[in-house]
């Protein structure tokens, strides 16, 4: 295995955390959006913001890691994924300011209106930017990405090529698999804290996304046997272990997640999903290696200097040293509760219930 | 004519992406460049109050702390998204310069990647760890946040210290990179001066925004300790950077005239070359006769500020090809002259203060001081944008000077003015959102601070749960806490 191998699968690794963590994040986005009204939506938005509020920036970093990570050493590829795929990428982007602008705004802003706006911002964002993403992965597998030449002898139209069936199918299984997983933690959360009404909630949510998951990853196969059989095929043959134990885990973690009374099985729904979102990344990137862009640029044409790829696997082990204790430390006291909006600094949200009672414990309306 | 032909060719080779995409860009960092500061400085002032409540027993010191650290949480998480929309115009806009260049300056970018996940990771824990993790624990889990912030800003400096004096590669006779080392990529000639000065820019920014903060509280007659603190914490801050600031620019200057001639007469507007160069404040610089139409000018003094003597020999403008010399001249300097002068002023008003603080050893009281003190945040503001401006339009038309055009390295896709246009009425929006959210907050906690402890004796009942202890106060602050 060369240098450049071992650069693509930690690249590969960062877009499995991004999948696990970012996703999720994107999902429970998906549910503030469609909460309800006001009044209705009070309590799973309040849910929402107190799980995602100490997690949600750290769950991000992983794009910017992936971007950083595919110019320095795959250059050229990132170029053209860049210039093929501009419109869906810029619309990412935007997603991206929409959802985190909105979602810090929103705890200060003073008035009931200006919060509801910013909601509705939020969740725009949330599903803007994980369906975009999906669509670039979409049109990246079935190979409509070529490498560009430079900026003074254009080889490639970039036009339209990104708009696929299967590309639109990629994006909106990214949207349903996000708000699948974040359902199913927030079934955990709304348990945590004592709010069965909320749990109840989320669970026909999970459900609901699980099911639409399942079908739009069959249609998005189909679209893919149609469109680019050669990936159809990789896909089958080399990642069939991998989407089989995707679609297992995810299923466990939904049923997991519907018997949740259980301590233990309560716990089993965080590692089921990450391995279940991990599995089908993974089934990806299996399929499509060696390429970068396929079936035009391998890993090895298109890396970057070997004394550059030496330093990102150094980089790598350092961030790992480093950032690895930091996230550890940082999910274990958020999820024991020492983490959370000082009452005398934020402004005066409805309480959210507690793992322990303290004084009033909140019970649904 | 063929003088003539010259000039239009840049103009007439110029793709049509360019002028949208460097709008874009400079638009977008310049609205980041904004919430820097905030992030890397702003920890230092929050921790200082932090540690003066922990170790004096202090309330009104702790109360700044949070709600410092309150502002930090949302200026951070907008500075967060609008550095990842930088991050993808990396590729959006410039496929050229990262696709050709990335292996040889991606890996300050990727420092500055888990500098900036630590921050995250460490910022959360400390604004969200408030009054719920024991007080000195929390305190410590903040104090690495500046240290890492530092070592971010150092990340990304690096790479732009790299474009503006490229090392680490070279370029052979059929225009491939070779010989590609990361490390000389990353500690270049412009880094020592570049990082100290934008480091210390970051800090006399925060210091002066948070002071004037305070400070127009104070003219409108909140003289009270929580107003006092506010104001002397991060002054005294911004009074250290200051004159050290001096000294950095100065050196920032010198190096440029070194390593970027075409640069340095631009922003000086130097357009013979020689010995004895005057100094020109302002002035409409003419590049079709290359002379410089009005301004103020002191004989001798920029060879004397370049080289240490008048003798200094310095490059014009005339000894650089047309098509090397920055598109604006008179921008490029007016920002140099803009931003000296405030650099000036903001030294003035510090000497000033150290003066009348250790005559007084409080607030100064006179009224001139007062409101320049309340400008000086948004002046400062205004100088590291000048600054910016200097750096990067002065850098033109190069994106990595000597090595590549800002047009080569534009990308080929179509609809640039369309994402222009979108992201300028998406960031005036989230701009607008974020100055609103920052008031209504300030208006909030001046509310409590002012309400009376017995205004509600049946009232509702309070968020906080009875085992979170409020500490003990000193001052109205204090015991309105123990009520709440």
């Amino acid at each position: 295995m060369s240098t450049a191998d071992g650069v693509a699968i930690i690249l590969v690794v960062a877009m499995t955390l991004y999948a696990c963590s970012g996703l999720a994040d994107f999902g429970a986005g998906v549910w503030d959006l469609t909460a309800g009204g006001r009044e209705s939506g009070r309590q799973p938005r309040a849910l929402i913001d107190a799980a995602v509020t100490p997690v949600w920036e750290v769950n991000h970093v992983w794009l910017i890691f992936m971007l950083i990570l595919t110019w320095t050493a795959f250059g050229p590829a990132f170029a053209s994924i860049m210039t093929t795929s501009f419109v869906p990428l810029t619309l990412a982007a935007v997603g991206i300011v929409l959802r985190g602008a909105s979602f810090a705004v929103r705890k200060d802003a003073a008035r009931a209106g200006g919060r509801h706006l910013a909601g509705w911002l939020f969740g725009i964002g949330s599903v803007l930017t994980p369906f975009c993403l999906g669509m670039t992965l979409g049109a990246l597998m079935t190979g409509r990405i070529h490498l560009s030449g430079t900026a003074t002898a254009p080889t490639a139209d970039p036009g339209t090529s990104w708009v696929t069936v299967t590309a639109v199918l990629v994006g909106l299984l990214a949207v349903a698999t996000g708000a699948f997983v974040a359902a199913c933690y927030l079934v955990a959360e709304a348990h945590r804290r004592g709010l069965p009404a909320t749990e109840a909630w989320f669970r026909v949510r999970a459900r609901v996304a699980g099911v639409a998951g399942l079908v739009l990853g069959v249609a998005a196969l189909t679209a893919l046997y149609v469109d680019q059989r050669r990936m159809f095929d990789l896909l089958v043959k080399r990642g069939w272990p991998l989407l089989v134990i995707g679609v297992l885990a995810l299923g466990a973690t939904f049923w997991l997640a519907a018997r949740s009374r259980d301590r233990v099985r309560r716990r089993g729904i965080r590692p089921a999903a990450a391995v279940g979102v991990a599995a089908l990344v993974w089934a990806w990137a299996v399929a499509q290696y060696p390429y970068l862009l396929p079936f035009t640029l391998t890993i090895e044409d298109g890396a970057g200097a070997a004394a550059t790829m030496r330093w990102v696997l150094a980089w790598s082990a350092v961030a790992v040293v480093l950032v690895g204790p930091a996230l550890v430390v940082l999910y274990s006291l958020d999820q024991k509760d020492h983490l959370g909006e000082d009452p005398t600094t934020s402004r005066e949200t409805a309480p959210v219930g507690s793992s322990e009672p303290v004084g009033e414990v909140v019970t649904d309306p | 004519m063929s003088g003539l032909r010259v000039l239009a060719e840049p103009i007439l080779a110029e793709p049509a992406q360019l002028l949208p995409a460097r709008q874009q860009m400079a638009f977008t960092l310049m609205f980041h460049i904004i919430f820097v500061p905030l992030g890397v400085a702003l920890p230092s002032l929050m921790l200082i109050a932090n540690f003066k409540g922990l170790r004096g027993n202090d309330a009104v010191a702790l109360t700044l702390a949070r709600r410092w650290s309150h502002v930090a949480a949302l200026t951070f998480a907008v500075g967060a998204v609008s550095g990842t929309v930088l991050s993808f115009e990396m590729g959006l806009l410039w496929p050229g310069l990262t696709g050709r260049f990335g292996d040889v300056f991606g890996i300050p970018f990727a420092m500055e990647g888990i500098a900036f996940f630590l921050e995250a990771i460490l910022i959360a824990i400390y604004v969200y760890g408030w009054r719920r993790l024991k007080p000195w624990t929390h305190f410590w889990f903040g104090l690495p946040i500046p240290f890492v912030s530092i070592a971010g800003s150092f990340s990304i400096i690096a790479a732009n210290s790299w474009m503006n004096t490229p090392s680490g590669f070279t370029i052979a006779s059929d225009g491939s990179i070779t010989n590609i080392d990361p490390g000389a990529a990353i500690f270049t000639k412009a880094l020592p001066y570049e990082f100290t000065h934008f480091l210390l820019a970051a800090y006399m920014a925060a210091g002066f925004t948070v002071a004037s903060v305070y400070v127009v509280g104070w003219l409108r007659g909140r003289r009270d300790r929580y107003h006092r603190l506010g104001i002397l914490i991060p002054l005294t801050v911004a009074a250290i950077a200051t004159p050290l600031q001096l000294g950095a620019g100065d050196a920032a200057a010198v190096g440029v005239f070194n390593d970027q001639p075409a640069k340095f007469a631009a922003m000086e507007v130097v357009t013979e070359s020689g010995a004895h160069q005057p100094e020109i404040l302002f002035g409409w610089y003419d590049s079709e006769t290359n002379t410089v139409r009005g301004g103020v000018s002191i004989p001798g003094l920029d060879s004397w500020l370049a080289g240490g003597s008048t003798d200094t020999y310095v490059t014009g403008l005339v000894e650089i090809p047309v098509d090397q010399r920055p598109s604006n001249v008179t921008v490029v300097h007016w920002a140099f002259d803009v931003m000296v002068s405030i650099g000036t002023l903001l030294m003035l008003l510090v000497v000033w203060f150290a003066i009348a603080y250790w005559r007084r050893r409080d607030v100064p009281r006179s009224r001139l001081f007062l409101w320049a003190a309340a400008s000086a945040g948004v002046l400062t503001y205004v100088a590291v944008e000048a600054g910016w401006i200097v750096t990067e339009v002065g850098r033109q038309p190069w994106v990595v000077y000597g090595h590549l055009r800002t047009e080569d390295a534009v990308t080929q896709a179509d609809g640039i003015w369309v994402s222009f246009t979108i992201i300028v009425v998406l960031y005036t929006i989230v701009g607008v959102a974020t100055v609103l959210a920052l008031r209504a907050m300030s208006r909030r906690w001046r509310r409590d601070d002012e309400t009376p402890d017995d205004a509600a004796p049946y009232g509702p009942r309070p968020a906080v749960p009875p085992d979170l202890e409020p500490m003990p106060g000193s001052g109205p602050a204090g015991a309105e806490e123990a009520v709440r």
